[in-house]
């Protein structure tokens, strides 16, 4: 698990979303990018580390919070560009935008913007599959605020009674928009809630993509044979606010210094070039096309046409 | 092969009668059959054969991966019900009462309604959320609710209320095959109902209305148990001699809206009986929608006879009076065709 391509591959996912967010951003603050964006930054290393253990097959199901796990899971940065600039040649052509990004046909079902709602529907993929026979797992990303939403408990309890092979991967990134969890949960560890429905679970360090990776795997291979579900509670912290437009001033300056030393994107570079012998020049290759990557990628999405007006007019008449 | 017909008459039933629940049943059991990726899910389907008996036998038949028994979850198992569909399944979802289905209104309205809009056209929730309304009978305000305008309002949803045997049938066949979501909405009064549905396989296509009797002075539009009442109002008001034609919708997304069209143009008087609320209720938008599509036709304003605005009684005296019973929809017919004398031109 240490070679050198695949530490490559995991560092150039992770320095993706970095650049693809960072980037996304700057194009927010120029008003080129409009409404609700919701920045994965310093959340990274668990999209990455949770599809890099995932086979094709298998589905994953998104939060409002979603550009890392489409870019993780094999989204093209064109399309996803396009859409976060409401063009026809996004994911969506203009009707989703950030927060409903989906590629069905790879088995991503989708980002959502409602907290929480992604639960139910990603065990419904498991019954579905399990109904089928077919040998396909389902992770579902949710954060510790969804974990406080009725939804959270029921779907786990679902999934626990009908053994499905579902990952449930608690971001917990330690805010719920702007409330401390703190303030809203009694225990530390969220993931303490699956013991009273029987389902296995573990705390581990959400910024460490080869601990993601690993302990992924494993529930994976649990999930498949038929022991499943898995909670995961994947420790992290936001890099910003709940928004571009939030300035998150209440996240503690310590502990966000403390998180941003436990870098992810840092931490996967130190990875490859420490377990993958990977030299400062080929570091520097992955990450330069990487960026020429995501440039062609904004190029393309300025280019593209805005959804076509006559065709969306045409499209609801129909919608009876 | 299936015959795609809407037409009672034309599809011989033998003289076979089955009940309203007996007729869901087989519809449940020949697509089942049919298609592997339809399969069932609710509170007490399975070995229980559901509340009103709609379920019953599909266990035994299907097993238990097809016909699952699920915790008091509406939220969640109705998401379930959606993330099966999303991938591939046709999952037919069931609600025990649509009040029930208020704890599920984000998965119905903010996923299963949206998802397909969303992707662009690319993703389809192939679902069926079938459940029950209306006032049944001492029930009170939590198990007697008519909430079809709730999902009447709702864009990417389809909403199927039908009103006998034939029709439950052939509705909840096509449903199933539809790209949906399809809200299928039962009414608790009618399960035991009795009507000749035939032995043959059939569909009867989402967005057709149906002339349940046909008449030439006023135009009766109804859905769900209302059509019942209005059909035996309207025998008593042809021994008066009024002739009143009957409109069943059947589904009222799609509407179809030209056959309550063509009726108005004929008849030139509509009354529209509702079980739900007047407020907000489906009632007044096919109104309004008369009257910008053939307000020139019409020789009287429309009538909404509907429930009363208040949560249904428990009393059974005091439900009856919210809800219309045959008289108030005798009197409406009368109400609508006496404005038209009133409406002669002074001397």
């Amino acid at each position: 698990m240490d070679s050198k391509q695949f530490l490559s591959e995991l560092y150039r996912q992770l320095y993706t979303i970095r650049v693809f967010e960072t980037r996304c951003i700057k194009l927010y603050r120029q008003g080129l990018i409009r409404g609700y964006f919701h920045p994965y930054l310093g959340e990274e290393a668990i999209a990455v580390g949770v599809c890099a253990a995932l086979e094709k097959r298998d589905y994953i199901i998104s939060t409002h919070r979603g550009h890392g796990h489409c870019i993780a899971w094999g989204a093209e940065l064109k399309r996803m560009v396009a859409e976060l600039l409401g063009k026809e040649t996004g994911y969506c052509g203009g009707r989703g935008g950030s927060m409903h990004i989906a590629q069905i046909d790879s088995g991503n079902l989708g980002a959502n913007g409602i907290v929480g709602a992604g639960i139910p529907i990603g065990v419904g993929a498991a019954l579905g599959s399990s109904i089928r026979g077919d040998d396909q797992v389902t992770a579902v990303f949710f954060s510790d605020g969804a974990a406080n939403n009725g939804v959270f408990p029921e779907a786990m309890n679902l999934a626990a009674i009908w053994d499905l092979p579902v990952i449930l991967v608690l971001e917990n990134n330690h805010y719920a928009v702007t409330t401390p969890i703190e303030q809203v949960c009694r225990t530390r560890d969220l993931c303490e809630r699956s013991k009273g429905y029987g389902v296995e679970s573990f705390t581990l360090d959400g910024n460490d993509v080869l601990e993601v990776y690993e302990r992924t795997k494993a529930a994976a291979e649990q999930c498949r044979q038929g022991k499943g579900p898995v909670l995961m509670e994947c420790k992290t912290y936001r890099q910003m606010g709940h928004h571009v437009n939030d300035p998150g001033t209440y996240m503690p300056k310590d502990r966000l210094e403390y998180y941003l030393a436990k870098d992810p994107v840092k931490i996967g570079r130190k990875y490859l070039a420490e377990k993958g012998d990977a030299t400062e020049e080929e570091i520097a290759r992955v990450e330069s096309d990487v960026e020429t990557l995501l440039e062609e990628a904004v190029q393309f999405a300025k280019d593209s046409n805005e959804p076509d007006l006559q065709k969306f007019l045409e499209e609801v008449g129909s919608c009876q | 092969m299936p015959v795609n017909d809407t037409s009672t008459a034309t599809v011989a039933t033998n003289g076979r009668e089955i009940m309203y629940r007996e007729a869901l049943n087989e519809a449940l059991r020949e697509e089942m059959s049919r298609d592997p990726a339809v399969f069932c899910i609710g509170v007490g389907i399975g070995d229980r054969g559901g509340s009103y008996r709609v379920t019953v036998g599909l266990l035994e038949q299907f097993g238990r991966k097809r016909v699952i028994d699920t915790p008091i979850s509406e939220a969640s198992f109705t998401g379930v019900g959606v993330g099966a569909a999303i991938t591939g399944m046709r999952p037919v979802v069931e609600i025990l009462f649509i009040d029930f289905s208020m704890l599920a209104l984000d998965q119905i309205i903010n996923q299963a309604a949206k998802y397909r809009f969303m992707t662009a056209g690319e993703g389809r929730v192939p679902m069926v959320l079938r459940t029950q309304g209306g006032a049944g009978g001492a029930l009170a305000a939590q198990h007697s609710q008519s909430l079809e305008a709730i999902y009447y309002h709702i864009p990417g949803l389809k909403v199927v209320m039908p009103s006998t045997p034939y029709d439950a049938k052939g509705l909840l066949k096509a449903a199933i095959r539809d790209d949906g979501p399809v809200i299928f909405l039962e009414h608790k009064l009618l399960y035991m109902t009795k009507g000749p549905v035939p032995q043959q396989e059939y569909l009867v296509e989402l967005g057709e209305a149906e002339v349940k009797r046909s008449g030439n002075d006023v135009t009766l539009i109804a859905w769900s148990n209302m059509v019942l009442r209005s059909l035996s109002a309207a025998e008593k008001l042809a021994e008066e001699g009024i002739d009143v034609e009957v409109i069943d919708l059947r589904t009222l997304v799609p509407l179809d809206a030209n056959t309550v069209l063509e009726s108005v143009r004929k008849t030139e008087h509509v009354v529209i009986v509702q079980e739900a609320v007047r407020r907000g209720g489906v009632a007044s938008d096919i109104a309004s929608m008369i009257q910008q599509e053939a307000f020139d036709y019409l020789d009287a304003p429309i009538k909404i006879c509907a429930g009363k605005n208040t949560p249904i009684p428990f009393n059974l005296r005091l439900e009856a009076a919210c809800v219309p019973q045959e008289q108030d929809i005798i009197q409406a017919v009368k109400n609508a065709l006496r404005h038209q004398q009133r409406r002669v031109p002074p001397p």
